[in-house]
């Protein structure tokens, strides 16, 4: 009983047991996660993490990459800051539901928009864990949560259909009883050049669970097996979410478009000309 | 048919760490294989933690490494022994 | 050249080549030229959505190993206040530039103002220190962009630079010397190897070494209060030495931060303490008064946080008066009054912005506190 687990060499193991409840799909999306970059061509020390805050958001925190646990709402703009300076580096945003599309909200559209080369990573819960299970911006109608006592009001936003209309290469949506799928799509996701979504539905059994009588985290996952129905290419504005509804799971988007930088290069010789040196990076 | 199959059936260990468990369940319903079922024992969190109760089933397939979500459990295939 | 153009030019020579801004008058004119000329020395611009972004996007420039900086002035400046004190907290060394115009809220967009000072040292939540500069001329908009940078790097500390509308749109000569003739300092980087490298373990008063991503370092930054490796702890002790470090590093080596341009303080009756656009005002009142007999003595502060108490305390054994003009409503004026401790007359002259002061008014106030200074045993008793 000695065998070491193989994805530890992937974690800061002086940090577990990690911070999330049981029945949690936090730990099963960073599976997903490791099995991905575990054979990318990328090396590991040229792979970045970047997470915002919430439970998602202690995601980099476990992961022995270069991480870093940003603000609330912003890891989309802190990984810009990161890829524009060493390009080289494959950054990846794993974050909330809250925290990408409430408050972070604007900057993935933008980041979208820009086609900047990062992969983003929305582990959606339909709450915010961290403090207590309120509404998001992706809770369904009907839902119950914290701030929501006589369930919530208010559209959801579509995820992928967010993310394709703002012009992202690739989206994709598993849960995380999906994990090979999952696994697959997020190493497909760190492939692209250019902006790469991917959604993973995941189980919040403490907050969103418990409140909405769908049951513990394993009761949670059985519903997603029950409910998902996996439909690659799906038109986006298909794949909206309701209330113990049907989740379609699948790859919508696969695209080529030119990166930022590849944009700026092109442009910049454009304007220069043949003087123009290509940027690389802040040596 | 099913004793043909078996034969190539792979085989697997698998490794739980039953400290870091939190007793969500995932690996024992997610097992292809059934081998897993909750013990009766404690952690010291108080979790019960699960125990291999049809080890000679596992292929090794890793999926209750890939569903658990505190890392405490992985499978393993094992390179059968050449007689 | 003007004050936004020096800064930017001040920026290039220290090495800045990562810049993310967002348009704000009057400081947009900073940003423009660093987009016109990042192309072509190897730096990169961006313009995000939103101050909040060019804040955050500016330190992962930082962690890649940019030397980084983002502009901005009065509104964009409170969206960024989070990111100071991520900064300070995650010791990541940055440059926030804030030409500062009239609030509050959108208030007088085109004019000037000096009415942030106690934003940019207290504006984000919590306890930490911050460095913060203010030229007063487009000369010095070059020179303290340098300095700013320096001191980014050695102390790890966000450092500030306030200008204001006035000195950003001003149009004088600036001399930019030779790249040998300017001292830029490098980042401190470890030589430690990955195994025995700990990303916040540093001694008393200083900075730890850095590291920049993708070196194998595998390192973890955390606004949340982190201990020597980096990882997020809730122990009270290791919260108390961390916060303690990060203010130390800035107070206890206050000597070796602080610029003041002292004229006649030596045998001062009456010291104008000023910074920033007022300090010129400030210098013709001073000049008419000296002409007309009065012992009257001017403390320029070049750096404004860490604001000078060692001095100002000294100044005020035979100083009788301290007069403080600024384009706000009393903000430095409350510093200066915790460093004489009542042991000098202290003046305020405030102004609510929208243009500098009237140097009349300045002149009237010197010849007012020479004729009423403190008397030095009415405090003591």
């Amino acid at each position: 009983m000695s065998a070491k687990n193989p994805r530890n060499q992937y974690l800061r193991t002086e940090r577990m047991p990690n911070i999330w409840c049981p029945g949690c799909g936090l730990g099963t999306a960073v599976n997903c996660f490791i099995s991905a970059i575990e054979d990318c061509e990328t090396p590991l020390d040229q792979i970045s993490v970047v997470s915002g805050i919430g439970c998602t958001g202690r995601v980099a925190g476990y992961l022995k990459l270069d991480s870093f646990h940003t603000t609330h709402g912003r890891p989309i703009p802190f990984a810009t800051g990161l890829k524009l300076s060493n390009p080289k580096l494959k950054v990846v945003v794993f974050s909330g539901d809250g925290d990408l599309f409430a408050i972070g909200g604007n900057h993935f559209i933008h980041a979208a928009r820009r086609n900047m080369d990062l992969t983003i990573i929305c582990v959606n819960n339909f709450t915010y864990g961290m403090t207590g299970g309120q509404v998001t911006p992706t809770t369904p109608i009907d839902a119950f949560s914290s701030t929501t006592p006589y369930g919530n009001i208010e559209e959801p936003f579509n995820l992928p259909f967010l993310a394709d209309c703002s012009g992202a290469v690739y989206v994709a949506r598993w849960t995380v009883f999906h994990v090979r799928q999952a696994a697959r799509a997020m190493r497909e996701a760190m492939h692209k050049n250019g902006f790469s979504f991917i959604e993973i539905i995941s189980p919040c059994p403490t907050l969103y669970g418990r409140r909405n009588k769908i049951g513990d985290g394993l009761k949670m996952m059985q519903a997603f097996k029950d409910n998902s129905v996996i439909a690659d290419e799906t038109d986006t504005r298909n794949v909206a979410l309701d209330f113990r509804g049907k989740i379609i799971c699948g790859k919508f988007v696969d695209r080529e478009k030119t990166s930022f930088l590849d944009m700026y290069n092109i442009k910049m010789a454009e304007r220069f000309g043949p003087f123009y040196e290509p940027y690389e990076g802040i040596k | 048919m099913a004793e043909a199959k078996k034969s190539k059936r792979p085989r697997g260990t698998v490794v739980i760490s039953v400290e870091l468990c939190k007793g969500c369940g995932f690996c024992i319903a997610f097992c292809p294989s059934a081998v897993l079922e909750f013990s009766e024992m404690f952690n010291s969190k108080g979790y019960h933690p699960p125990h291999a109760v049809n080890p000679d089933a596992c292929i090794g397939c890793d999926l209750c490494g890939m569903y658990c979500p505190d890392f405490a459990i992985f499978g393993a295939r094992v390179t059968r022994e050449v007689a | 050249m003007d004050g936004d153009h020096a800064c930017c030019e001040g920026a290039l020579a220290a090495g800045c080549r990562f810049v993310a801004g967002y348009p704000i008058t009057p400081s947009t004119e900073v940003v423009e030229r660093i987009a016109a000329r990042f192309p072509s020395v190897g730096g990169m611009f961006i313009q995000m959505e939103d101050e909040i972004a060019s804040s955050i996007a500016m330190q992962g420039a930082v962690w890649a190993g940019a030397k980084a900086m983002t502009v901005t002035s009065g509104p964009g400046f409170s969206l960024m206040m989070e990111h100071i004190g991520y900064a300070a907290m995650t010791e990541a060394p940055c440059v926030f530039v804030n030409v500062q115009r009239t609030g509050p809220s959108t208030g007088l967009p085109t004019q000037p103002a000096q009415a942030d000072m106690m934003q940019a040292r207290w504006g984000s939540h919590g306890d930490y220190e911050i460095i913060a500069l203010c030229p007063n001329s487009p000369q010095e908009c070059f020179d303290l962009t340098i300095e700013a940078f320096n001191l980014a790097e050695i102390y790890r500390v966000p450092v500030m630079i306030m200008m204001d509308e006035c000195v950003g749109h001003m149009t004088e000569k600036v001399v930019i010397p030779r790249a040998s003739e300017i001292t830029v300092e490098p980042r401190h980087y470890t030589t430690q190897k990955p195994e025995e490298y700990l990303p916040y373990k540093a001694e008393k008063n200083s900075a730890p070494a850095m590291v920049r991503v993708g070196n194998g370092y595998r390192f973890h930054v955390t606004g949340l209060t982190h201990d020597e490796r980096g990882y997020p702890s809730t122990s009270l002790e290791i919260h108390d030495r961390f916060v303690n470090r990060l203010i130390d590093k800035v107070r206890n080596n206050a000597r070796q931060i602080i610029m003041l341009d002292e004229t006649d303080t030596a045998d001062a009756d009456v010291v104008v303490v000023s910074y920033g656009i007022t300090s010129r005002v400030a210098v013709k009142a001073i000049q008419a008064a000296r002409k007309n007999g009065i012992n009257v003595g001017h403390l320029r502060l070049m750096t404004v946080w860490p604001f000078p108490e060692k001095r100002l305390h000294t100044l005020a054994s035979h100083v009788k008066a301290f007069i403080m003009p600024e384009l706000n409503m009393g903000q430095m004026y409350l510093e200066l009054q915790r460093c004489i401790e009542g042991r000098a007359a202290t003046y305020l002259i405030p102004h609510s912005g929208g243009t500098v002061h009237n140097p009349d008014d300045i002149y009237q106030k010197i010849v007012y506190a020479a004729r009423h200074p403190r008397k030095k045993k009415e405090t003591a008793k």
